[in-house]
């Protein structure tokens, strides 16, 4: 009963959710089409960041990287399958089974890279990985720019039009349902536990560098989903799309709605996106003004907009679903921000 | 063999580079145990004030006293800029959890590259900010004559031999500040327990702010000699620099000044070699096969010692 229970909250949102999104899919506007893309992506991109950043307290900056590489798996397997027909089923439905497959390829790939990536650097300590991940990003990158397999700086365009509403909003939902099913899993708990204090997890058992490489390798795969559906958006995939200014994004969402706050990830990722197309015309004080947002918001206020909290904390959603296994899980400790001192023993 | 001993004279060059910022995150990591992430864009603005004294003062011909001028100068004026940093963005942080501060860091360091990029406010007598766009740093020093000499059939440049020379006298500065005087006895005090150093009458806050000016300092001198022998400067290419200093910073074992100074030298060498030998397309990737190779097998750097975490 427990366990048809979970399988139905999973899927509930996709049977609530692919109605509508089919529903919004037929009457949108080109125009905002885009836009709305690029919503669900940035929805995918930070709530995955939020796995490794918020739930496990580490940092990571190389999330556009690992888009870099989902893009471009996908928008090989797309460009290369383009004129290829599945047997026994009509062109449509044979494009789209040929996206599914890129798109899960590009998780893949991008799931392998956060393992070779994560399994040196997550040894480390949290601010280490900062600096290490963002290094990592900008070699992929870099990589990427040498290879004449990829097409180098000018990247590889003409990819099919393949991304929709429906695929975006049901990977938006497929990141949230991942975040939110993780978080009240035992993985989750033990994440937490990384977060809250690394040396007590490992003392009362936890293998701390392996459930933070698995954190990691999640968050990359569905950053490599990410990147393969904004590749088949605007139909291109360059370099310059994935530079390290797309990964500060992310992280500005993600530490702007709360550390550990799916709600809160993607409330931002919606809020910055839409302020961010509504603003087109001071684009070039955008990463000043994320700037000045980061440095402010840790000082006036380090647990981001809901902290650790979420929308389903809410008494009133609780009253409303009377659901006692989510009474229990409750707000999942402080934000790694939150204002506590674990500063160094004895730094002043 | 003349090309063996070109690889090394030109990788020594960079190494110095990479030192000189490698000092300045080693004692900020030092003192704090914060990477102080900003540090390569300080040394972006170390050659960015370079550029600007130039233009202002120090006499339009190339000269000893202009270059002494711009050098000191942009120390200062980074000194100033790395006292005004730890002031007001990591100060007041300092009892918050250690990601606030990480954070803060990342948003200083994006607030540099990307405030310099923005279009100009001030117009006369120089541009600021900068722009996007590359500006080249004016020569310092005329050598007349020869611009490069002859190492035993390896050819250096006179400019960048000096840069070694400035580099190394740097070092040899610090070296004698932090082992030798009562400021460097207190920041080593410091280092070991902030909060017993204190309750020796050691003033915690002024010293942290010291080492800040100090390693920003030694961040600018870093940012002349390159821009000097390479003058293409623009507001983002302090982020590689920085993190290649970083990983040589890993390399030497973080908080030791020796580690650093080493850990330069040696990323700046097997780069060329490595470069050099194969293929150089990827010479940016190098520091980081360098960086996992170190955190593999001795995370603790070649002079670090390995801790044990406590609760």
């Amino acid at each position: 009963m427990a366990r048809a229970l979970a399988v139905l909250r999973s899927v509930l949102p996709f049977l609530v959710g692919l109605p509508i999104l089919f529903a919004v899919q037929a009457v949108t506007p080109a125009d905002y089409a885009l836009i709305l893309v690029s919503v669900g992506v940035n929805v995918v991109l930070a709530v995955s960041l939020n796995v490794v950043n918020g739930f496990t307290g580490q940092f990571s900056l190389g999330h556009a990287g690992f888009m870099a590489v989902g893009a471009y798996t996908a928008a090989k397997i797309t460009t290369g399958l383009v004129g290829v027909d599945l047997p026994f089923v009509a062109q449509g439905v044979s494009d789209q089974v040929v996206f599914a497959l890129a798109l899960s390829a590009g998780m893949g790939t991008a799931a392998l890279a956060g393992f070779l990536v994560g399994m040196p650097s997550l040894r480390l300590r949290g601010d280490y990985l900062a600096i290490v991940t963002l290094g990592f990003g900008e070699i992929i990158r870099s990589i990427i720019e040498n290879m004449k397999f990829l097409g180098q700086a000018t990247g590889l365009s003409g990819l099919p039009p393949r991304t929709n509403m429906v695929w975006v909003g049901v990977s938006a939902i497929a990141t949230v349902v991942m975040a939110r099913r993780l978080a009240v899993s035992t993985q989750g708990r033990a994440l937490f536990a990384i977060r809250e204090d690394e040396v007590a997890a490992e003392a009362m058992g936890v293998d701390t560098t392996g459930y933070k490489v698995r954190a990691f390798v999640i968050s990359a795969a569905y950053a490599g989903l990410a990147g393969a559906l904004i590749s088949h958006a605007i139909l291109l995939a360059t370099p310059k799309m994935f530079t390290f200014v797309r990964s500060i994004e992310v992280v500005v969402m993600v530490v702007l709605g709360g550390l550990g706050s799916i709600t809160g990830s993607v409330l931002a990722a919606c809020v910055l996106t839409i302020a961010l197309e509504l603003l087109r015309e001071f684009q070039a004080y955008r990463m000043v003004v994320y700037a000045l947002l980061l440095i402010a918001l840790m000082l006036l206020r380090p647990q981001g907009i809901f902290g650790t909290r979420e929308l389903w904390d809410l008494a009133i959603v609780r009253r409303l679903f009377r659901t006692r296994q989510l009474a229990a899980t409750g707000p999942a400790g402080a934000s790694p921000t939150e204002v506590r001192d674990d500063s160094t023993k004895g730094a002043v | 063999m003349i090309e063996f001993l070109q690889h090394f004279v030109n990788g020594l060059s960079v190494g110095t580079i990479y030192a000189l910022i490698a000092l300045g995150y080693t004692m900020v990591y030092g003192v704090l145990k914060l990477i102080n992430f900003a540090h390569g864009d300080v040394y972006m603005v170390g050659a960015f004030s370079g550029y600007y004294l130039g233009i202002i003062g120090g006499g339009g011909e190339p000269s000893f006293f202009r270059a002494a001028y711009v050098t000191l100068g942009a120390m200062i004026l980074c000194a100033a800029l790395g006292f005004v940093i730890e002031r007001f963005a990591y100060r007041p942080l300092r009892h918050r959890a250690r990601l606030t501060a990480l954070i803060t860091a990342i948003g200083v360091s994006f607030l540099l590259e990307f405030g310099f990029q923005l279009s100009p406010w001030i117009r006369t007598p120089v541009q600021f900010p900068p722009g996007p766009s590359p500006r080249f740093f004016p020569a310092l020093i005329d050598f007349g004559g020869e611009p490069s000499i002859d190492v035993f059939g390896a050819t250096m440049t006179k400019i960048d031999l000096l840069g070694l020379g400035v580099a190394l006298l740097l070092m040899l500065v610090l070296q004698f500040i932090v082992f030798r005087t009562r400021f460097g006895t207190a920041m080593r005090a410091v280092s070991f327990d902030p909060q017993v150093a204190g309750l020796m009458g050691i003033p915690v806050n002024r010293i942290i702010s010291w080492t800040f000016m100090l390693g920003s300092a030694l961040a600018a001198a870093a940012g002349i000699i390159n821009a000097s022998s390479r003058p293409k400067i623009e507001p983002l290419f302090g982020l590689i620099p920085g993190l290649k200093a970083f990983v040589a910073a890993v390399l030497g074992g973080i908080g030791s000044v020796p580690g650093a100074m080493a850990g330069g030298m040696l990323l700046g060498l097997t780069e060329e070699y490595v470069a050099g030998y194969t293929d150089s397309s990827y010479r940016d990737a190098i520091a980081f096969a360098v960086l996992i190779l170190v955190l593999l097998f001795r995370p603790a750097g070649l002079f670090g010692r390995a801790t044990v975490e406590k609760v």
